[in-house]
């Protein structure tokens, strides 16, 4: 069975995001590129289930300027069997993302999707659902836990919702998308990434799939959030209640 | 300029507070960008009428729900379907609601159906049309337009108000079909036990990080802190990996954003993705031995100290400013 895992290439979450000097853009020259965060876990459960059963296949796909090839190398490093990178160099949101992903959806035969709940840059949430709604299939999304029926027609998943955990059952074809706590990704080992060069990465020229998407969102401009001033430090507990309860007022 | 359709959350007969804050959002986008009206709709199974009496005491035009044994549960596709249903019925220019982890599922499925735009998550809605949202962990700002007939906006909770009560407006029950959906199926709902305020609505929240070192010492040390604040209890990415305490308590960019009165770090360091989560907080404390740790550099007042010893004094000391 085959099991098609998106991925999104990120700025490192570590390196904070820089505006451009009108404040039109976030400069991304020169930032150190990663498969987005939860994208990699996505990766990480479908190696895993691969691992207990050998007949799935595993194609992870992209959309993005050709370099994203570096980061489509890293999940095949860790276990995917093959790749696909939409290229492009223009941006890609949500909208734009999830009907190429259909289209991918299309062109195969998958029973599962699995990706990232959120990108870390845009922290949108909304590739995951979009897509499951293009395509009229179930969806799970914020999965801490996930189990695939021996037939592959179902699953059963655990979600992080507000107030607890909650598990649902949905019918294949469907799109899961991945939480934190769904497991820790490993890092590709030494043989896997000299593997990955060699593994199949079918590139693809977005203009060729014949997608009308228009943005549906128009960014008038970026700013920095208020900076928050450091404080004081206080020494004591006793001060610190004092404060509290003079100062800010708050006890 | 159209309606404002605003899904209001229900659990059963209560409306949680999030849904208070979507309400004062969808009364803001409707004066702000000049909208005729804001119609409230619900969807739900037992409760929801008295739910939707409830929601239609804060200003609202009108509120419509729909009431069926089927939607029990909330389940992705079926709500999506029954709110599509009910939505059609208003033909609005803006669709609203909360960004909870119901809203997060299943609005983007709305966008779908209704080809619209989304801004998710919002923190403030601007003149012109325009919506802010944060990205990049809360760093950096956006001013979005939605550009299609059609808009989708989730709003950020804690960056909004609770609606006051205000005029009453009609309620009417939607005749909506909902299909039979063989396809998702509810299993279970493990609560989170919790007899303390809900984190999203405290006052005051006292959260505890890897420093807490286990599950054990994080009880014995955050929670009767929080007990002698009435304060909610929350937890870093890295005590929630850790096992020290439940998802459900994660603040940051993927968990839950608080902005409460007073939000009390005990042993975080202060992550940026942590940081996402807190940093509207309006009085922020800190305790952390390490004097470097990034999570001063947004704290009102800092103590530097080693939390085993300090939290057991400050829990004292509050009880006696407080007359415990």
């Amino acid at each position: 069975m085959n099991i098609l895992v998106p991925l999104k290439r990120v700025p490192d979450y570590a390196v904070k995001a820089k505006l451009s000097p009108d404040s039109q853009s976030v400069v991304t020259d020169g930032v150190k590129w990663i498969v987005n965060p939860f994208d990699e876990i996505a990766v990480e459960e479908a190696v895993r289930i691969k691992e207990k059963r050998p007949d799935t296949e595993i194609v992870v796909v992209s959309i993005g300027p050709s370099s994203t090839t570096e980061q489509v190398r890293t999940a095949l490093a860790m276990g995917a069997d093959r790749a696909i990178l939409v290229t492009t160099d223009g941006a890609v949101d949500s909208d734009l993302a999830h009907r190429v992903l259909a289209e991918i959806v299309a062109r195969g035969d998958y029973r599962l999707v699995i990706m990232g709940k959120q990108a870390i840059d845009s922290d949108a949430s909304q590739t995951g659902p979009l897509l499951a709604s293009r395509l009229n299939w179930p969806q799970a999304t914020f999965a801490s836990k996930l189990e695939i029926d021996d037939t592959w027609t179902s699953a059963t998943v655990t979600r992080e919702v507000d107030g607890g955990l909650e598990t649902v059952q949905i019918q294949l074809p469907g799109v899961v998308t991945t939480d934190l706590r769904l497991n820790e990704p490993r890092y590709p080992s030494l043989p896997g990434i000299v593997k990955a060069k060699k593994q199949p990465l079918e590139e693809i020229p977005l203009a060729s799939l014949g997608i009308e998407s228009a943005p549906k969102l128009k960014i008038h401009q970026f700013a920095y959030p208020p900076q928050r001033k450091a404080g004081t430090k206080v020494s004591s507990v006793e001060e610190l209640v004092a404060k509290l309860q003079n100062d800010a007022k708050v006890l | 300029m159209g309606s404002v359709a605003l899904y209001i959350e229900n659990n059963g007969e209560k409306l949680p507070k999030s849904s208070l804050s979507a309400l004062a959002a969808a009364l803001e986008i409707k004066q702000a960008h000049g909208h005729e009206k804001v119609i409230g709709v619900l969807i739900g199974g037992t409760g929801t009428s008295a739910a939707a009496n409830e929601a239609a005491q804060y200003g609202l035009d009108e509120v419509l729900y729909v009431q069926s044994s089927a939607l029990e549960q909330y389940l992705a596709l079926q709500y999506a379907e029954t709110l599509k249903l009910a939505v059609d019925a208003v033909q609005p220019a803006v669709i609203v609601a909360a960004s909870t982890s119901r809203g997060k599922d299943f609005l983007p499925r709305i966008a779908q159906l209704f080809d619209a735009g989304q801004a998710s998550d919002c923190t403030a809605i601007l003149p012109g049309g325009k919506y802010r949202r944060p990205m990049y962990a809360g760093n950096v700002l956006a001013d979005v337009e939605i550009t299609t007939a059609v808009q989708v906006v989730t709003i950020r909770p804690s960056a909004f108000g609770a609606a006051s009560k205000a005029g009453t407006c009609a309620v009417r029950e939607l005749a909506v079909h909902v299909l039979e959906e063989p396809r998702m199926k509810f299993v279970r709902f493990d609560q989170v036990k919790n007899e303390r305020p809900e984190l999203g609505e405290a006052e005051i929240v006292v959260s505890g990080g890897r420093a807490l070192k286990s599950a054990e010492t994080f009880q014995q040390h955050i929670l009767p802190l929080a007990d002698a604040l009435g304060a909610a209890v929350g937890a870093s990415r890295a005590a929630v990996d850790s096992g020290y305490a439940p998802n459900d308590w994660q603040v940051g960019q993927t968990g839950k954003v608080v902005a409460p009165k007073l939000y009390i770090a005990v042993g975080i360091s202060g992550a940026i993705q942590h940081l996402a989560g807190m940093k509207d907080s309006k009085t922020i404390v800190a305790i952390n031995k390490d004097s470097e740790a990034p999570i001063f550099e947004v704290a009102d007042y800092g103590l530097v100290a080693d939390l085993f010893e300090v939290v057991p004094q400050l829990t004292e000391a509050v009880k006696k400013a407080r007359g415990q």
